[in-house]
This record gives C-alpha cells, structure tokens and sequence, in this order.
C-alpha cells in the first residue's frame, strides 16, 4: 500500500520540465505513471538533479527524457545503453538512468541490453513495455504477443514474443526487475532497489499503449487494460495458434533476478591501478 | 610515452598522437586494417587512467565514444570501411548534437568486405556523405606515419574547438607502414568552450560570431537536453520553419566560417605548373616523386595534396590550379576524387583520372607515364 507521508514528501513537479508541458503521450498511456515512480524512486535515493544524466532513446519512451529536469541526451534507435556505457565510463561520478522501450531495447538495441548486462556498469535501465511500436503507427514488436494484432501483424502475431527479463538475467545483469503501471509503488520500490544497486539494473514496466494496441486488440479502456495487467487477468488472445511459449500474462513481478557480481567501472579503475602497479 | 624518434607503424603513430592530444577514452570494434589502433590505446589508456572499452559492435563503439564526450572527455574509435558504414548513423548523431569526437577510417578494398588487407581510398564519398541529412563534417587525410601522428592531434583540435566530429581517413599501406616519427609527448589540446555564468541564462546552441555553442558539461548545473531532432537554440525539438532552417543553416555555416583554421594543404612546384597532379595519402607520395621526375624530363608539374579532405580546400587550390592546362587524378578507386576537382576546374583544363581498384597501390611511374602522355599530346 501506498504510504501517505511518502507520498506527501515527494512533488514531481520538482523533477519535471514544466516548461515542456502539455506531454505528448496519448491519453491512457502508461508512461507517464511509469516516468512518475522513476522520480520517486530518484527523490527517495535523494539523486541530485544535477549530477542525474537520463540517456533515452526513439519511440514514445524516448521523449520522456526531455520531461526530465537533469542532464538529459535523447539519442538515436536503440542506442541508449551505448550511449550511457560511454558516459558512465566517463564520468562514474554520475547517476546514469537509461530509459527506453520494448522496440528501442529488445529490436534495433538488442545487442546493447545483452553486452550491458553482462558488463554490469552501474547503471539503471528502465525499459517500457508496451508490446508495441506506439509512434511509428502500431507495428508490431518483438514483445508482441502471439495471435495479437498490430499494422504490421493484421492477420494476427505469427511470432512468439520475448520475455526481456529471461534475456537480462541470463545476460547477467546485477538485478533484473518487473513491475507494472498498475502498482506504482511497488514500481517505485523496484526503482529505489536498481538505483540504490551497484551494478546494471534492468527494470521492464508493463506500460498499455490503449490509444492504438488496446484497441487494436479490443483491449477494452485503458482502466480495463490496467486493472488487466496483474497476472493471469489478461484476456486470452484470440487465435488458433495453440503453441504460445510466451505469454504476457504470466510473467512475474517484482525483482525477478539478482546477480553478485563486480560493477564494471570499479573492475576498470582496478585494472587501471593494477597496469599502473 | 618517451617523446622523440621512433620507428612505428602509422596505426600506432595515430594512438601516440591522440594520447598526447588528450584522449582519454577509445571505445572501439576489431576490424582489419585499423585494430592496431585499437590495440595500441587499450595498452597506452590504462597507464594515464583513461578508459579502453571493446564495444559488442561498431555502432555501438560510435555510442560510446559520444557518451563519453558528452560526458566531458576527449574521445576517439576507429575503423575501417564496413565499420565505418556501420558508424554512420552515431556520426549523423555527433554532427547535430554537436559532440567532439574523432573517427578514423583506415581504408581497404570494398564495396562490403571487399579485401581486408589491401589498401584503397573508395572511403572519400562516404566520409562526406555517408550520413543522411546535411551535416558538417572534417575529413584529414594524412599522408605519411608522421602526418597521421600530428594530423591525429590536430583533429582532436579542431574538433573541440569546432564541436565537430572529425574523421581521419587514410589507406591500409599508411596504416601498417613503418616509419621514423617524431612523437610528441604533449599536445596540450584545448578543450571544447565549457557553458559557464548562469543556467537560467543558459541556451545551448546559441552562438557568439563563431557560430560555435559552448557546451554544458553534467553536474555543472545546466542540466541541458540534448537531442538528435532538430533542435532551437534552448535545445528542444522544433518543427518550426524558420527555426529548423536557422538551425540547419548555422551548421553548416559554422565550418564555412572557420574554413581558414580548417584547411591544410601540401603544394609542391605549383607556381609554374602546366599540368597538376592531386592526389591524397599513400598515392600522394607517389605523386610527388612522379611530379620531380616529370621535372627532370622538362614537364612543368606541380603537386597538390589537400591534407584537410573535407570542406575540400577550395581557395587553395583556385590558387593552385590558376593557369594550369590539365589536372591529373591518381587514386584507389574509380575516380571519387576526380569528381570533387572536375566540379573545382575552370573551363579549359582538362581533368584526368588515373585508376586502380586491384588492391594496389598507384606507383610513381604510372604517374609519370600519364603525366607525359598527357602532356605530350597536349590538351584539347
């Protein structure tokens, strides 16, 4: 449950760019609950804003980034964990958050997510998963379920879709985590456990796109598909594909994994002082 | 480091500048005839407390070495031709975001794979134009294991004082050839203008007369966006007309303003010359033996080598070319070149290529063979 005094000390708008207001998300989108308990979880790690480098990359997940009151680099496709893996190198004296989504990451950035998972520089990745590609129109993902169906899928998903978390941790990555919008502040303690870990974190949200993939598949309102998104709750895709290795609906929340292992830019500066004997 | 005479190869001449320039990140991918770059910093970096990194790829390598520039450092990676390909969307990146950075291309034979260890020069398009959109761009293209050294060091300068990712492009042959260089311990680069006074009155592409923007380094307080979109001078993304067009046009207006600082070139025998001959990197060397020997036997040649490739160095060789007959082009690929001068000739002189896309070099005595075919019939 929600505590109310944890609520009451945290306001946003101290995080936001105001000035970049309204947002851009379509109505119902769940993105904005998932940026809201990002900042929390930044607020409860008492993350200095000015010492907060955001690196975000193409698609709805990627405008948030400039929503963000920090040092914020929008990037291109699918880059943003190379990206952040040169800051990061750079300048561990920064709080290095990357934020991207099911497309940015697991499609064109896949490569990256398995090479920065098994890296495990102190970064917190959060990666939006809509289980479709919202900005370009609605097509469809690499997260996209089975039998659903997108512009690019009208007959129906042929694919199976990819459970990033399985990848992350196999990868391994520090902490693997999911959470959905519908449970912000269990979201937000997901975000206070990857900020607060020394090592790569990688946190999926299930964020609904209603505007185009809800009712593209008759999802119902975007209250429906929320209250939908705990386990098992979600509606049976229609379809005669029996062979479904991938479900949506039965993925676990919370943290998933957890890694021990050495943060890589430490391993770096040791290996520096080691050379340098 | 040792400062003084060594004899190395033009790969590691290009990691010893760029150290001694400040260069304290190299983030790059292995790839035939460039990795000894690669393998040079991941050896030199640790022992000044920079940061050595193999990427899981090339684009990725490009990433990083922005990241790590936006983050404040002097930056670099390097390739070769189909890495280069690869570079091409993080360089569209660096040009708009205006992120310091140096490439280097070290050429072999393509198109795709192509041949790994043979030398070409088929890298001089794509180094201008292998991104979409309009973009500046810096292209050096030395000519010699000391020149790589030194031209290493001066990209690293222009491209912190321009805030333009600067590609250095040279052939395989100068990449592994064995040369006595000079090397310089410490380049005392400058860094990039850093924002300073107050953030509220902070924009971060507005610009003094230099159309150069000072940039905001994290935790100082700015707390800037920076963007791939076409962006106004608070950095946001625009879509306005006339915004969009101003922002564009400063771009490529910012190069075009700095053309002086930018240009080098290398002229020999010019003055007099009839016929000139122009050429970059290894064939440049060529070049100038052909262009002596062309001499002893009464043909009045002149050299010109444009060391800095891109911008072309346009008003040296107005200069250069000023009551020459004919212009030859000796290159490592069908004439790309050849193009650029064509478009710079005056009417009259007449412009030739001379071609090799076999993974050879163009020797000297091609060179002179068709200087004096060229001039013993005379231009038309």
């Amino acid at each position: 449950m929600i505590d109310e005094a944890e609520l009451a000390s945290f306001d946003i708008q101290d995080y936001l760019r105001l000035s970049m207001m309204p947002h851009f998300l379509c109505p119902g989108c769940g993105h904005g609950i998932a940026l809201r308990a990002l900042l929390w979880g930044l607020h409860e790690r008492e993350v200095d804003k000015d010492n907060l480098a955001v690196v975000s990359g193409i698609g709805c997940s990627g405008r948030l980034g400039a929503y963000i009151d920090a040092n914020t680099f929008h990037v291109t496709h699918g880059r943003p964990l190379a990206f952040a893996t040169g800051l990061k190198l750079a300048r561990p004296d920064l709080t290095v958050v990357v934020i991207t989504g099911d497309g940015d990451c697991l499609a064109i950035g896949g490569n990256h997510l398995i090479h920065a998972c098994r890296r495990n520089l102190d970064i917190t990745c959060m990666m939006l998963n809509n289980e479709v590609y919202g900005m370009t129109g609605g097509q469809l993902s690499p997260t996209t379920g089975e039998g659903r169906y997108t512009t690019t899928t009208p007959h129906g998903n042929p694919e199976p879709g990819f459970d990033a978390c399985a990848l992350a941790e196999a990868a391994g990555a520090g902490l693997v985590g999911r959470g959905l919008t519908r449970q912000v502040s269990a979201l937000k303690d997901l975000f206070v456990d990857a900020l607060g870990h020394d090592g790569f974190s990688f946190i999926e949200v299930i964020s609904d796109c209603t505007e185009i993939y809800g009712r593209k598949n008759d999802l119902g309102s975007s209250a429906t598909m929320v209250m939908n998104q705990v386990a098992g709750m979600r509606p049976e895709v229609d379809s005669n594909i029996v062979d479904q290795p991938f479900r949506p609906t039965a993925l676990r929340t919370g943290v998933v994994a957890r890694n021990a292992r050495p943060e890589y830019g430490a391993a770096w500066r040791a290996h520096c002082a080691r050379v340098n004997g | 480091m040792k400062p003084g005479l060594r004899g190395i190869q033009g790969n590691h001449a290009c990691a010893f500048g760029a150290v001694a320039a400040g260069c304290r990140f190299f983030a790059g991918y292995p790839i035939t005839p460039s990795s000894e770059i690669a393998e040079k910093m991941a050896t030199l970096l640790p022992k000044v407390n920079g940061t050595f990194v193999q990427m899981e790829d090339e684009i990725a390598s490009m990433a990083a070495v922005i990241g790590a520039s936006m983050g404040g450092e002097m930056a670099m990676t390097a390739t070769s031709g189909p890495g280069f390909s690869l570079k091409q969307e993080n360089l569209g990146y660096a040009a708009l975001a205006e992120v310091p950075c140096v490439v280097v291309d070290v050429m072999r034979g393509g198109p795709s794979t192509g041949m790994p260890t043979r030398p070409a020069q088929g890298d001089i398009m794509q180094a201008r134009w292998g991104t979409h959109g309009d973009h500046p761009i810096i292209v050096l293209a030395p000519g010699s294991a000391q020149e790589i050294h030194d031209q290493t060091i001066r990209a690293f300068a222009l491209a912190e004082q321009l805030r333009v990712p600067v590609v250095l492009l040279y052939d395989e042959i100068l990449g592994h050839l064995l040369e006595s260089v000079t090397l310089t311990e410490d380049a005392a680069v400058l860094h990039r203008v850093w924002a300073s006074g107050r953030p509220e009155d902070y924009r971060p592409y507005a610009t003094g007369d230099d159309l150069v923007p000072a940039m905001a380094r994290p935790s100082d307080g700015y707390r800037a966006h920076t963007t791939g979109l076409t962006h106004g001078e608070d950095g946001f993304p625009t879509q306005e007309p006339a915004e969009a067009e101003a922002a564009t046009r400063r771009l490529l207006d910012k190069l075009e303003h700095h053309a002086e600082t930018i240009e080098a070139v290398d002229c020999e025998e010019v003055d007099d010359a009839e016929v000139l001959v122009v050429a970059i990197g290894i064939v440049g060397r060529a070049a100038r033996r052909a262009v002596r020997e062309a001499r002893e036997d009464g043909i009045r040649a002149g050299l010109f080598r444009p060391i800095t490739l891109w911008p072309f160095p346009e008003r040296a060789f107005a200069a250069a070319v000023r009551g020459v007959r004919a212009v030859l082009v000796p290159e490592m690929n069908a004439g790309q070149l050849r193009l650029e001068i064509e478009r710079l000739c005056p009417d009259g002189a007449t412009v030739c290529g001379l071609e090799r896309l076999d993974g050879e070099a163009v020797e000297p005595q091609a060179i002179t063979k068709a200087l004096a075919t060229l001039m013993k019939g005379g231009p038309s």
